[in-house]
């Protein structure tokens, strides 16, 4: 049925709606017709090989290494951001002093822009004259080298990371725990529970919306936000702090690959799918709405 | 059991609580009884230990309470936001506290059937609050405070978010529930027909400060202030004359008659049972002085009508000052 009402809810949603499809779908789209062809160079016109360019990845160490690393990198930036967000934000909601001053503080990293956290950060993590090694210099250890060191690049990476989002994320757990009722903690005050006991059977359950959708948002956001990695490893040494996005990016930029680099960006995609599927089915039943 | 002595509690210049004291005896009903903003809230929340008075002290059963924690109080609490935990289910609610004290799962159980059944929630155990009505929600933030076999329970204007016929049964039901299970209750409440109708004593409390306590009964017949005589009652009591002359007569208390002191009809206001009549007494030439009668059954007067109205001089009422 297409009537009028239809007809005028469409026409309302077409600005909204060409955008999205221009923008989005249809690059998605040709980006997954394009994994399945390839050309022998820019000017040659591209043919169709099937699951070829599949086949490349799976047999592609490198792939395989930025795939460990950002499963490493999202394992070591989400779950710490998100518990360092709670505290923050249940620390700045108390009734303490300069709690303006606090949030203000805290909130800093994530309105820099990620390149200019990566120069801060580069200052910090230098070598010879950064601030890290310059300190642990003050006390008689010499530092390693944050980010040219293999066993330790990516780590680095993860501290700058954690640094930067927390704040971030604080924004969001402010706001839940403000819109919570003050009488609930006096009840469970009053009914003899310890701070502890309320925290895990109150304050935390009633957050399980507000952290749904920041879990989301950081795991994305370990796969989405590589812009550090310009400024500070380029990936390096040897693809040790490489993540999947910068690696597409190289390989259609540096590489001039497009064909593998489609085939890689549709391996990203189909994996953030799959976990924002994921959490929205599987989290979503455990979780209380008002 | 419960003695508060000389508690006050400032908010910079502003003191909201100045100097209250009174005592609770072993299973008695005192509602804490003002106009909104007189502090008796905040009273409530010092006797809790949500706030800390800025002097005096809180005595229950003999023993200083003044610095304990809430939880250290074992006091239970209704509050008129209810706060029910909306996650928990309604079971899950009501043995929060129990679960918080580590009271043993059997005890728990037994006591949470017995509450179940005095209040009525027996078939909504497994739903969440947001699943319940207003009234329901009331009856588990009861049967929460009653599950915890506190020394004293404070109740903070419980029944101020339901609507009228429902106010009026939970009115009754919390009264029986209270002298069944013979329970101390501190009742916050700025409505005079809940103080009068469910407490055994009343502390009226006005602008910080204690006006007069009492039982209902005397507070009615006996004001001690003004304040007392005019906040209790409804429509509240006429005081007529100024200075030493002044006296109070409530307006049930007036006749229209034959004989008497003339007053001139202003308006009427008919109410079903009765009509409430507002007249001017004031003599021709003077400044209006209003006086309100309470006259039973149905009268329309006339505007400028004239009457005749007096009163049984038992029924004035003097104040010292």
């Amino acid at each position: 049925m297409f009537s009028r009402f239809n007809l005028k809810a469409w026409l309302l949603l077409l600005p909204a709606l060409s955008f999205l499809i221009a923008f989005t779908h249809w690059p998605t789209l040709k980006t997954i017709w394009r994994s399945f062809t390839w050309a022998k160079s820019d000017v040659a016109p591209s043919q169709f090989v099937g699951v070829e360019n599949y086949q490349i990845l799976v047999d592609d160490p490198i792939f395989w290494k930025v795939i460990e690393n950002n499963f490493w990198y999202a394992l070591g930036t989400v779950p710490t951001s998100i518990a360092l967000a709670i505290i923050m934000a249940l620390w700045v909601n108390s009734k303490i002093h300069c709690t303006s001053l606090l949030r203000l503080a805290f909130f800093t990293p994530t309105i820099l822009p990620m390149i200019t956290v990566a120069n801060i950060w580069l200052f910090f993590y230098s070598p010879n004259i950064g601030l890290f090694n310059q300190l642990l210099g003050l006390v008689g250890i010499e530092g390693p080298n944050w980010l040219g060191d293999p066993d330790i690049a990516l780590s680095s990476l993860m501290v700058m990371t954690v640094w930067k989002e927390a704040g971030f994320f604080m924004i969001f757990y402010l706001a839940a725990l403000q819109t919570l009722s003050p009488d609930l903690f006096d009840a469970a005050k009053l009914e003899g529970a310890s701070t502890w006991r309320i925290f895990r059977k109150i304050t935390f359950p009633l957050l399980m919306p507000t952290t749904l959708f920041v879990l989301i948002n950081a795991i994305l956001n370990a796969f989405k936000l590589v812009d550090h990695l310009f400024i500070l490893t380029k990936g390096g040494p040897n693809n040790e702090s490489n993540l999947l996005l910068y690696y597409i990016y190289e390989t259609a930029f540096s590489f001039l690959d497009s064909y593998y680099a489609a085939t890689l960006t549709v391996v990203m995609l189909a994996t953030l799918a799959l976990i924002a599927l994921v959490q929205i089915f599987v989290l979503d039943r455990r979780i209380h709405y008002r | 059991m419960l003695k508060v002595e000389g508690i006050s509690r400032r908010y910079g210049d502003l003191t909201v609580v100045d100097k209250l004291s009174f005592t609770v005896n072993e299973g008695e009903f005192v509602a804490l009884l003002g106009p909104s903003g007189c502090g008796k809230s905040t009273s409530l929340k010092m006797i809790a230990g949500l706030e800390m008075p800025d002097e005096g002290a809180i005595e229950l059963d003999g023993r200083d309470i003044t610095q304990l924690s809430p939880g250290e109080r074992k006091l239970a609490m209704v509050f008129q936001s209810y706060a029910l935990f909306p996650h928990l289910k309604v079971e899950e609610n009501i043995i929060f506290g129990l679960q918080a004290r580590k009271v043993s799962k059997d005890e728990q159980k037994r006591r949470l059937d017995s509450v179940v059944e005095l209040v009525g929630l027996g078939d909504h155990l497994q739903k969440k609050p947001g699943q319940l009505s207003g009234g329901q929600c009331q009856r588990v933030a009861l049967a929460r405070a009653i599950v915890a076999q506190a020394k004293l329970c404070l109740m903070d204007e419980p029944l101020s978010n339901l609507d009228a016929k429902l106010r009026n049964e939970m009115r009754t039901e919390i009264r029986a529930l209270q002298q069944r299970l013979g329970m101390s209750v501190i009742y916050v409440t700025h409505d005079q027909v809940e103080a009068m109708s469910m407490a055994d004593r009343i502390v009226l409390m006005n602008d910080g400060k204690i006006e007069q306590i009492d039982v209902p009964k005397a507070l009615y017949n006996n004001p001690q202030t003004i304040f007392t005589a005019q906040f209790i009652g409804s429509p509240p009591m006429n005081i007529i004359g100024s200075g030493k002359n002044r006296l109070g007569i409530r307006p049930e208390h007036i006749e229209i008659s034959d004989k008497g002191m003339p007053a001139n009809v202003v308006s009427c206001d008919y109410h079903g049972a009765d009509t409430i009549v507002l007249a001017d007494v004031g003599a021709a030439g003077e400044d209006q002085k209003l006086v309100k009668i309470r006259y039973p059954g149905h009268a329309m007067f006339e505007a400028q009508q004239r009457l005749l109205i007096r009163w049984d001089s038992g029924n004035e009422h003097r104040f010292p000052n």
